[in-house]
């Protein structure tokens, strides 16, 4: 297959807040004018700081909302969901996997239906083999059979991880939208599921969009890095070009805040406050 | 990948410890207010004595002993021991009366809030589903029923449909309606935008099967404290109305319907009056204090750690 | 002498499926003007042991030590009028949500200014004054229009330096922060980390840090103490913990971090744990 999996031209989002009763309504731009282009089995990563639009911009590329402006492309074919509403084959290309854990599964479903659910909405599989597929899913994120009749409360954060992935890949999605999924995680875990999905990548064939405001995180697993700010992607590049020689000042200051473990930054602070 | 597994669940285990089966953790939490206890109790025998009240009364609720008009129970003087309540002003056995008349009780409260449920969980779903003109329109029409006095409400109704059990029963579950459709729209609201309904939107669920299957189940907590609250509400509405002439008529052993027909005789025969009057208080009692005993049990945010 | 100490502290809960030990018999120590780092992933009682320090645990918990002594004054005989006049004056805790810690119904300036009236009993003029004072301490620009500021109207890092203003607002000897940076963004975080370790520096505050992020513990600590679940696994001053771990636990933690990726995949705890277990057995 040739070609981009995603392509994004100039997606604008913008919200239209209410005035009320005191106050006047206005107009948030969320997202100005952002481009990028995803291949094939590559990770998207977009990192930046709270407020600065790449979760509106994850829930456009997922489907969720529809762009105020610009064009969306999922295999090369232009997509306008306010215009043509989202067909089931569509809605089979692109899933999400959220930040939180425990808010992203519904605490009243066990896992086999969150897992069958998918199917049983898009596809005309039958009951048994919907159940054969959720179980193989099981396993391959690796979690038991056993586990199929038990509801979320029952697992850990890291495993409700798990399940939100198998969640989002039993329609067998080409694109994989990636929101902050490991955030929320102790740092055992989040290596387990970062492998994890590298595992499923290379399986699947996956395109990932990783979202995420953890630059340590994106650097191990981003193949093109997208900085956003105030709404604007401010810097975009091959992930060593954006670590290794940032043009932007933000991501400059971003990497100087990200907090520095290796010995030598240690001994540095330490000879900064013996000289203090 | 198994290994990596096998220390998640083990890793999960112990904070947690062996997660306690819900109905377990439910009753740990129902049975440490023991005033719910005793409602139970009390409700359950209620419920037994509606349903063995064939087997239960010494005699038949609608019989008159012409020779026993009046009797004062069997600890007054002049009392007689087959009539161990007394009997009514024609001469019905009381005892006999008042175990039907739980039939009647239970039977109104329990369809008055199987109508205002089912009713007020569709409006709420709705409107909280939607908001927009449809909130506005569903909201406003439910502002516009509380705004009356609900038995003044209730009264207006049975009036423009006619007195009778059922118009009483379909009046009151009018009047209590807008409650649930309340209930319901602000726990829709709130369960709307979490992450695991836009998740069932993603995996491709129409509007449909967000609301009732995905949305739906993770409100209901609130919605059952209402119910029972709203059980007994029912029965003392429909108590007044029958005391009122409006609800159940004569000689239905109603509870409210006995109280009226016995007014006019409360200061020389007070027992016609005295034990139907607290019936009602021992019914309404128990369930309020199961409503209370449900609300610690299910509401998350009273819940001790 | 050490400005605290704590010896075999065990805390543990009652539930619904029996007590539940957080914590199992902890020691540590921290002397004045150090850092100390108290570092674990959740579960592991970073936070709980330090609540029972302060006594700000629910009543399901139970608490017993050894010793516990702050300042040569000894915690666990004193009743809990005498203790709170401690905890709040000379222990003060920040903790990790700086929205959800300040009262949403009244005023930053209020809510400085009661923590002045109660523990030092200044009058108006004095604690607005004061009030003023820390506020520019903590970096916070036109401090005297931002008394009247409500919790809502300013940002998560600008409310967390509120709630430090507040915690030093009585000069504490001992700050605990709990998880101070989570809930913000790396910029501010970097922001947060630098006024705390300004305000140690200059107040000669013992500070301890509780955190799950190395790269914090990197950039702030003296000494590590790392517990896993429940226990502590290691102690060290924080160059010996990064340059040589001794326990295999904070060896997993250490190469789980991102930054440390050798090749494609990241060692896991439990990889690590394993392979350290089948080590041992051969040995």
């Amino acid at each position: 297959m040739t070609g981009p999996v995603l392509e994004g031209r100039d997606i604008k989002r913008d919200y239209h807040v209410p005035g009320g009763l005191f106050g006047k309504a206005r107009t948030v731009h969320a997202v100005k004018g952002v481009s990028f282009k995803v291949d094939k089995g590559k990770t998207l990563a977009i990192v930046g700081e709270s407020g600065c639009g790449k979760s509106t911009l994850a829930r456009i590329i997922t489907l969720i909302d529809a762009a105020t402006a610009g064009e969306l492309l999922i295999d090369g074919n232009k997509v306008d969901i306010a215009r043509d509403g989202l067909t089931p084959e569509l809605r089979r290309k692109v899933q999400i996997v959220f930040q939180n854990p425990y808010g992203s599964l519904n605490p009243r479903q066990k896992i086999g239906d969150v897992l069958g659910e998918p199917l049983l909405i898009n596809t005309a599989i039958p009951a048994a083999e919907r159940r054969d597929l959720a179980m193989q899913m099981l396993k391959k994120v690796g979690l038991e059979e056993k586990h199929y009749n038990r509801y979320p409360h029952m697992f850990s954060g890291g495993q409700r991880q798990r399940i939100a992935i198998a969640r989002a890949l039993m329609l067998r999605p080409s694109l994989l939208v990636l929101d902050e999924p490991v955030s929320a995680l102790d740092l055992s875990v989040q290596a387990q599921v970062l492998n994890l999905l590298a595992d499923l990548q290379d399986e699947f064939e996956l395109t990932y969009v990783f979202i995420s405001h953890d630059l340590s995180v994106v650097r191990y697993i981003a193949d093109e890095v997208m900085v956003m700010y105030f709404g604007e992607a401010v810097e975009y590049g091959p992930r060593d070009t954006v670590f290794g020689n940032p043009q932007h000042a933000y991501t400059k200051t971003l990497l100087a805040a990200t907090p520095r473990a290796d010995v030598e930054s240690i001994r540095a602070r330490i000879a900064r406050k013996r000289a203090a | 990948m198994a290994d990596e597994s096998a220390a998640d669940a083990t890793a999960a285990e112990v904070p947690t410890g062996t997660p306690p089966h819900a109905l377990a953790e439910f009753w740990y939490y129902f049975s440490v207010n023991k005033g719910a206890v005793a409602g139970l109790v009390v409700f359950s025998l209620l419920v037994l004595v509606a349903i063995f009240a064939p087997f239960l009364a010494p005699h038949s609720p609608y019989e008159q002993f012409r020779d026993a008009l009046l009797t004062p129970p069997v600890w007054q003087e002049g009392g007689r021991p087959e009539f161990i309540l007394g009997t009514d002003p024609v001469g019905r056995d009381m005892l006999s009366r008042l175990i039907f008349g739980a039939r009647y009780s239970l039977f109104i409260g329990l369809v008055v809030v199987v109508f205002a449920l089912v009713s007020g969980i569709i409006l709420g779903v709705l409107a909280g589903y939607f908001r927009g003109w449809v909130d506005t329109a569903i909201m406003r029409v439910m502002d516009v029923i509380l705004a009356f006095p609900s038995l003044l409400l209730a009264l207006v109704l049975v009036a423009i449909l006619g007195p009778g059990l059922f118009n009483a029963m379909l009046a009151i579950a009018l009047v209590l309606q807008p409650h649930f459709a309340r209930l319901t729209r602000a726990a829709v609201m709130s369960e709307k935008n979490r992450e695991y309904v836009v998740s069932a939107k993603v995996a491709g669920a129409g509007h449909l099967r967000l609301m009732m299957i995905t949305i739906l189940p993770n409100c209901v907590a609130p919605l059952i404290v209402q119910a029972t609250l709203s059980f007994s509400n029912a029965i003392l509405e429909a108590a007044a109305l029958g005391f009122l002439g409006m609800g159940a008529q004569p000689p239905t052993p109603e509870w409210g319907t006995m109280l009226a027909s016995a007014r006019e005789f409360i200061l020389r025969a007070p027992w016609v009056v005295t034990f139907p009057g607290l019936a009602i208080l021992i019914t309404v009692l128990s369930i309020n204090l199961i409503g209370d005993g449900l609300r610690d049990a299910l509401d998350p945010k009273l819940k001790r750690s | 002498m050490p400005l605290l100490t704590v010896r075999n502290l065990t805390v543990s809960f009652d539930t619904l499926t029996g007590p539940f030990l957080a914590v199992k018999g902890i020691d540590l120590s921290i002397e004045e003007r150090e850092v100390l780092a108290i570092v674990g992933e959740s579960g592991s009682g970073k936070s709980v042991s330090m609540l029972a320090v302060m006594g700000l645990l629910p009543p399901t918990a139970t608490v017993s030590a050894d010793e516990m002594s702050f300042n040569g004054t000894d915690l666990l005989a004193l009743d809990a009028a005498a203790r709170r006049r401690i905890v709040g004056k000379d222990i003060a805790m920040i903790f990790q949500e700086p929205m959800a810690s300040l009262n949403p119904c009244f005023t930053v300036g209020f809510q400085i200014e009661e923590v002045l009236r109660v523990h030092l009993g200044l009058d108006r003029a004095q604690r607005r004054a004061r009030a003023i004072e820390l506020l520019t301490l903590v970096g916070i620009p036109e401090p005297a229009e931002r008394l009247g500021s409500y919790p809502h109207q300013m940002s998560g890092g600008q409310c967390q330096r509120v709630m430090i203003a507040i915690a030093i607002a009585c000069k504490p000897k001992l700050l605990i922060a709990d998880e101070p940076t989570t809930a913000l963004d790396v910029t501010i975080q970097k922001q947060i980390l630098d006024l705390l370790m300004r305000l140690q520096a200059e107040n000669g505050m013992g500070l301890i840090m509780i955190t799950h992020n190395m790269g914090v513990v990197a950039e702030t600590a003296d000494r590590v103490i790392v517990q896993y679940k429940g226990r502590k696994v290691e102690e060290a001053d924080v160059l010996s913990l990064f340059e040589a771990p001794k326990s295999a636990y904070t060896r997993a933690l250490l190469s789980a971090l991102p930054e440390n990726a050798v090749g494609d995949r990241l060692p896991t705890i439990s990889d690590f744990m394993l392979k350290e277990a089948a080590a041992e057995t051969l040995r």
